[in-house]
């Protein structure tokens, strides 16, 4: 039986099954001309959300129904940055919306599903909630990107997002039930990831354990969107709606890397001399496709689609450094990565307007004639994705080389950085068509300044710029979540 | 305030900017008024600095240091010494004349311009004072985006191929300085200079730190053969943006060299010195003879910078030859001084010589030697000015040129008879392209129409190039207190030399 105890840890998430489907109700009662509403009411409700998360934070690590649901610093830091971004989501997406008479309650409905997906996913401490997290995003997130469901691409985007996602999970879930096979080989079969932590030691069945690992680690490949389970990424990130996009790139990335965490650390830890080698494969693969094939795009969605299957190789970096170390930089990256990602994208649903979209690269030129202040914004968001410092992104990616090099990956280091020199490019490429280029007729610009939108996307492309002089407490509080 | 006089020099053109912005395209003239005030008030701080700092004592001085990281203990580090004061100096003196120089020049975007400059004058000030090794880092490679905004904006017709080359060229070399760094930074667990040159480290450790370092700042100062993104970027930048990149960034590469190479990794050092030394002969004379044949004149004193920067090189790593395999310690001095010198002339004479293209080019329009000659019939105090940097750029006895060379030649001699006879072709070969020069666009009849409509300098430009001229004569003529503000730093430097880390 659920104890009062045991609601009071999830009380965000059930607050947010609540709100969820309050809005829903509120959708299908409201008369059309107060639906606008609804823009304000969903973003009361995450920042409510975060309060809870946040002000309800547990001196240490707690768990609730025998240990299905974990409650703690990480879980805490992801829960709060996911719903946080998404907030900044609905922030950009208004005008997007509102023009393209897409503003109502099914976006807002599961977008909060989709975070309340990740916050069960972030907080997992057994198979079964990790799988009901990940497919409650999932489910959410397909139907969001179809959600423009009369324009051409989008529906082909969820298809094959849904058909490749599927796939993905049946794999993940394969993985599962070896995992779970091999820990009753020899000892009680468990789901629980504390438990599952050192099968290693008694099973009779170790190769069906690494059988399991490896499936397991295609789901959270696919997840990430690493190489080679990368290919769905550029054309749901082009085919989304700009909003959906901007929150796959985003949250669903503090998803994947809490999901990657909770999976690979707390249930195949012992197995971390396994898995660390083929991360780092995951992570060189990622590096070389993501930034070789980001070069030769002209779309800025799939440009920074590809540009997001780098990013991942380089958390992978962190991840297979396989220790506290690692995982405090790669946490730091994932959420250093989704703030630069909402920063760029938002800058893009700034710049549409009715009928048209700003999606090609050559939509930019010459903005810094337009609207300089985009301009710079876009800038910063560039910079700190090529890693340049004193831009947030550089500290991040300073932080993952380091715990390669600690954890004796030189090698991994010296190739993550030579793909840090490739992928400079292209960002440059940004940069350059936006300040150096004379702009056309019908290019971008800010049309209809929406002035919540320009004011949190100010602070959000500065916020890269402020975190990258002064990252000490974020980084302290990434490592104090890890027991550093 | 006396405690934070650093980090006031580095902030205030960086907050500066922030002003110069906000004036906007509709205000261009209160934009540049507002960046002059901060480009003057920061020279003023910085001779303040100069005052501060008593070159008697060896140790950093102006000491700042704060925890900025706690959990990686990286601090916000400044301090400073005689090699740093002098390069400070010259950069804000530096600052207020590429303000100053591109006063009408500029129209397109002004307050950009500016504030990109007042940025870049601050990061730069801050790389000439950190004492942190990441701190020196981020500031190293942050002056990357003001220099690709200000080619990319303001440059000549290939700007973008040039801005992209140069700014991928330099984080390409950067960026193994880096996981170098890093490596450090697991043995001391501290990215803090003065303990890094305190670690011991094997040979091998210390051969592969070495050639990280060596890359990212062979490529900053530029040595060849990795210069090749100098000509193109000097080429499409504008005035000041070449001003500030040959007189005050490719010193960077030299300082850094000072900074990490000599302290770090000494022994490498000296087992390598021959390859550096070889490269910098290389400099001098081929370069030398690629820039007989330009016909483009910035190119002409790009390629100039290259084998100039090779003086420096050579008279840092000729130090390690004389210590070490010879214990000429005070040759090695004279040497090592000899570079340090070298490098502040080299910022006056060269950015003399690029802002006197870009006056010739804001009237003509074009920087080919074939489409001047005889400028001096129609702008005579110009000429007079263009003859005295050239002096300069040849090494003439009397102008700062003379004295850094010289003493790099000296101390050479005492190495090796044969690198001083390489290093004294420049004496030849400079003067070759240099006069040459002159000859072709002062000299003669005046063939081109356009040249006939030349206008004489005005009072502004005569103020930024009579400031270079008296600092060129000045250090020429009297060079002393140069060299006792740098003497301790540079004794000091030396010794480190002599220490085996192994």
């Amino acid at each position: 039986m659920p104890t009062l105890n045991d609601i009071l840890i999830l009380l965000p998430e059930f607050y947010l099954v609540a709100a969820a489907c309050l809005l829903l109700l509120l959708d299908a009662f409201m008369k059309p001309a107060q639906r606008p509403l609804l823009h304000w009411i969903s973003i009361a409700v995450l920042l409510v959300a975060i309060y809870l998360v946040v002000a309800g934070q547990p001196p240490q690590a707690v768990t609730a129904f025998g240990g299905m649901f974990v409650r703690d610093d990480v879980a805490e830091i992801l829960k709060a940055f996911a719903l946080g971004t998404t907030a900044m989501v609905f922030v950009y997406a208004r005008p997007y919306l509102i023009e393209r008479k897409l503003l109502g309650g099914e976006f807002y409905t599961l977008m909060i599903f989709a975070v309340l997906g990740i916050m069960l996913l972030v907080s997992a401490g057994n198979l079964v909630t990790v799988y009901l997290g990940l497919e409650l995003l999932s489910l959410s997130s397909y139907a969001l990107v179809a959600l423009n469901r009369d324009a051409k691409l989008p529906p082909e985007a969820a298809i094959k997002y849904f058909v490749l996602g599927a796939l993905a999970s049946g794999m993940l879930l394969y993985g599962m039930s070896m995992v779970y096979g091999a820990s009753g080989m020899g000892g009680t079969p468990t789901l629980d990831l504390a438990q599952l932590h050192n099968v290693m030691s008694y099973t009779t069945a170790p190769t069906l354990l690494l059988f399991g690992l490896v499936f397991m680690i295609v789901g959270i490949g696919f997840k990430l969107g690493a190489a080679p389970f990368h290919m769905w990424i550029p054309d749901v990130y082009q085919g989304a709606p700009t909003p959906v996009t901007t929150f796959i790139a985003s949250g669903s990335k503090l998803a994947a890397f809490g999901m990657a965490y909770r999976l690979l650390d707390a249930g195949m830890g012992d197995l971390s001399q396994h898995w660390q080698l083929m991360l780092a494969v995951l992570a060189v693969a990622s590096l070389a496709i993501g930034n070789l094939v980001a070069i030769v795009q002209t779309n800025l969605k799939r440009m920074l689609a590809y540009s997001t299957i780098s990013h991942m190789g380089y958390l992978l970096l962190g991840l297979s450094a396989a220790g506290p170390e690692g995982y405090a930089a790669a946490m730091f990256y994932a959420i250093c990565y989704a703030l630069m990602g909402v920063a760029a994208f938002g800058v893009m649903l700034a710049m549409t307007r009715a009928g048209f979209e700003c999606e090609e690269i050559a939509d930019l030129k010459g903005l810094n004639q337009r609207s300089p202040w985009m301009a710079f914004l876009m800038l910063l968001a560039m910079f700190s994705l090529a890693g340049v410092p004193p831009l947030f992104g550089f500290w991040a990616k300073v932080l993952v080389l380091e715990a390669a090099i600690h954890a004796n990956m030189l090698w991994l280091a010296i190739v993550g950085i030579v793909f840090a020199i490739i992928g400079l490019y292209y960002y440059l490429y940004v940069v350059k068509v936006m300040y150096f280029d004379k702009p056309e007729e019908g290019g971008a610009s800010q049309a209809q300044p929406d002035q919540p939108l320009r004011v949190v996307l100010s602070l959000n492309a500065m916020s890269l710029l402020a975190l990258g002089l002064y990252w000490g407490p974020l980084l302290a509080w990434c490592r104090r979540a890890f027991g550093l | 305030m006396f405690n934070h006089l650093l980090s006031l020099l580095i902030w205030l053109p960086v907050a500066g900017a922030i002003p110069v912005l906000l004036a906007g395209s509709a205000r261009p003239n209160l934009a540049r008024w507002l960046s002059l005030l901060v480009a003057v008030l920061t020279f003023v701080v910085s001779l303040f600095l100069l005052g501060q700092y008593d070159p008697s004592g060896a140790a950093m001085q102006l000491v700042e240091s704060h925890l900025w990281i706690a959990s990686w203990g990286v601090h916000y580090g400044l301090a400073v010494d005689g090699i740093s004061v002098a390069l400070i100096v010259m950069t804000t003196f530096v600052g207020i004349l590429v303000v100053a120089g591109a006063w009408e020049v500029i129209q397109d975007k002004p307050h950009q311009y500016m504030a990109a400059m007042l940025i870049l004058e601050g990061l730069l000030i801050g790389v000439f004072c950190a004492t942190d090794a990441l701190l020196f880092y981020a500031l190293f490679e942050a002056i990357l985006i003001p220099m690709f905004i200000l080619i990319g904006i303001w440059g000549g017709p290939r700007r973008v191929y040039a801005t992209l080359k140069f700014f991928i060229y330099t984080f390409f070399g950067s960026v193994f300085m880096l996981i170098a760094l890093l490596y450090l930074y697991q043995k001391a667990h501290t990215f803090d200079l003065a303990t890094l040159a305190a670690l011991p480290l094997t040979f091998k450790e210390q051969a592969w730190i070495f050639f990280a370092f060596l890359i990212a700042f062979a490529i900053k100062v530029p040595m060849v053969p990795v210069h090749t993104w100098l000509p193109d970027a000097h080429v499409e930048a504008p005035t000041g943006g070449s001003v500030v990149l040959a007189a005050v960034m490719l010193k960077v590469g030299t300082y850094g060299m000072l900074r990490f190479i000599l302290p770090i990794v000494p022994d490498a050092g000296a087992h390598f010195a021959w390859l550096v030394i070889v490269l910098s002969l290389i400099a001098i004379v081929y370069i030398g003879y690629v820039a007989l044949v330009q016909e483009d004149m910035k190119k002409l004193v790009a390629y100039s910078s290259v084998a100039h920067m090779g003086f420096v090189t050579l008279g840092i790593f000729i130090a390690f030859m004389l210590v070490r395999e010879q214990g000429h310690t005070d040759m090695a001095l004279l040497g090592m001084q000899g570079a340090m010198v070298q490098m502040i002339s080299h910022g006056f004479v060269s950015g003399a010589m690029f802002t006197c293209i870009g006056v010739m080019y804001d009237r003509t329009h074009t920087r080919l030697i074939k489409d001047y000659g005889g400028v001096i019939n129609v702008m005579p105090w110009f000429g007079f000015f263009y003859v005295l940097f050239a002096m300069a750029n040849c090494g003439l006895p009397g102008t700062s040129g003379f004295v850094g060379e010289f003493m790099v030649i000296l101390s050479s001699f005492s190495a090796s008879p044969w690198i001083a006879l390489f290093a004294a072709f420049t004496l030849i070969i400079g003067a070759g392209y240099t006069l040459w020069l002159v000859k072709r666009v002062l000299w003669g009849e005046i063939t081109n129409p356009h040249v006939a409509e030349m206008k004489e300098i005005n009072a502004r430009e005569t103020f930024v190039l009579g400031a270079f001229a008296a600092a060129v004569l000045a250090l020429g003529i009297w060079p002393q207190p140069l060299v006792h503000l740098m003497d301790g730093s540079v004794a000091q430097l030396v010794q480190q030399l002599a220490i085996h880390k192994i």
